[in-house]
């Protein structure tokens, strides 16, 4: 049985009213590991975009071949393969960006947003919808990346996108691991207040 | 003497979660209340050490000889599933209560990512088998005192009033983290 949902509405939850970083808390460990500088942050959001809508294309495709009972493997199984697809492209194209977001690359496999994502909506929508779903997601995704990242990499280096705007140095706490986890603390807090002032 | 430095090290100056961002969704899942969280920890120990040094022997004498080193991530992720499946079967038969105490959390291991990661990193790291034990000891150890550490802070803070309704839940945990974290740097001169 496949369900349908609107376009529009499909592709916007996903990056305000679903975002998966800001509301939903998955996909915690890329978030404050590759978010020292805006450049990571952008860098990781789209190799997290591409396995997203690709994972979700091919598992909403072979959903009814799939018997329900190693439905989970196969997933993983698929959206690994992509993975391995998007390390191998970054180190050949990017290896500079690559060699920064080291390890968290191969572990996008077991980034809760993506079999999330399978598991609840590319296994029961059409192939389109899947595909929409998982932009909007990844979008979604990389904008709170790019956000955490900026709000680090302004704060902590005085600079954004590697662009220095000042020659002092700034709150190095912020770039550094505490700092990460304040920061995202603080701007899912506006977000809390802001929700509840339009409520 | 070097097997001691990389247990400290692991442990408590490159705690995998609070210094390296490994872990996180169940270092802020499971840590309501600190018994879960030692549940949760112990079998991160348990599963962590088995599953290094199967990935490693996987690593070692099938995808190096065959040059199939490109197919790493999902090998691994292949044989961490296979293991916790059968780490869960065997414990059930073979010691119900641990099965009862941990039974819950083994299902929870094979998306967290420390277990993945650790695996991938002692490959980087071309560590030997004994020093890829020590480094998962290390590593799980390091995990499941950070996260007994951080639920025995949100117990305590439950309690607390006067934190403001925009803060609490998730935004106040976070922050106690960031604080846990700075405390945790404390040890970088260490070693």
């Amino acid at each position: 049985m496949e369900k349908t949902i609107s376009t529009k509405e499909n592709f916007l939850k996903g990056l305000v009213r679903e975002n998966p970083v800001l509301v939903l808390l998955l996909g915690c460990c890329p978030t404050l590991g590759v978010t020292s500088s805006a450049t990571n942050a952008i860098g990781m959001g789209l190799a997290t975009l591409f396995v997203l809508v690709m994972s979700n294309l091919v598992i909403s495709l072979v959903k009814n071949v799939i018997p329900d009972k190693v439905r989970i493997p196969s997933f993983i199984v698929i959206i690994a393969a992509f993975v391995t697809v998007v390390q191998l492209l970054m180190e050949a194209y990017t290896p500079a960006l690559f060699e920064q977001l080291g390890l968290f690359i191969p572990l996008i496999v077991v980034n809760c947003i993506v079999l999330g994502r399978a598991e609840a909506f590319a296994s029961r929508y059409s192939v389109g919808a899947s595909v929409v779903d998982g932009l909007g997601m990844g979008l979604g995704f990389t904008l709170a990346l790019l956000l955490l990242g900026s709000a680090r990499e302004v704060l902590g280096s005085l600079s954004w996108f590697g662009l220095k705007f000042s020659e002092s140095d700034g709150m190095l706490v912020f770039v550094l691991a505490p700092g990460a986890f304040i920061t995202l603390g603080f701007i899912i807090a506006i977000m809390n207040g802001l929700k509840k002032k339009k409520a | 003497m070097e097997y001691v430095i990389l247990l400290i090290s692991t442990v408590l100056i490159n705690n995998i979660v609070l210094a390296k961002f490994l872990g996180i969704c169940p270092f802020l899942g499971v840590s309501k209340s600190s018994s879960t969280a030692l549940g949760m920890g112990v079998a991160v120990i348990f599963v962590m050490t088995i599953s290094t040094v199967f990935t490693w022997l996987v690593y070692t004498y099938l995808l190096l000889p065959l040059d199939l080193a490109y197919l790493q991530t999902v090998t691994y992720i292949l044989v961490i599933a296979f293991l916790v499946q059968v780490v869960e079967i065997v414990m059930k038969k073979v010691s119900p209560e641990l099965y009862q105490a941990l039974g819950v959390y083994l299902p929870l291991i094979t998306t967290n990512c420390t277990i993945l990661g650790v695996a991938i990193l002692v490959v980087q790291n071309d560590f030997n088998l004994l020093k890829s034990v020590v480094f998962a000891v290390g590593n799980s150890v390091g995990f499941t005192l950070a996260i007994v550490i951080f639920s025995s802070i949100r117990e305590q803070m439950d309690m607390a009033e006067g934190i403001p309704a925009w803060m609490k839940g998730t935004p106040a945990a976070l922050i106690t983290a960031g604080i846990l974290a700075m405390a945790f740097m404390g040890f970088a001169g260490l070693v």
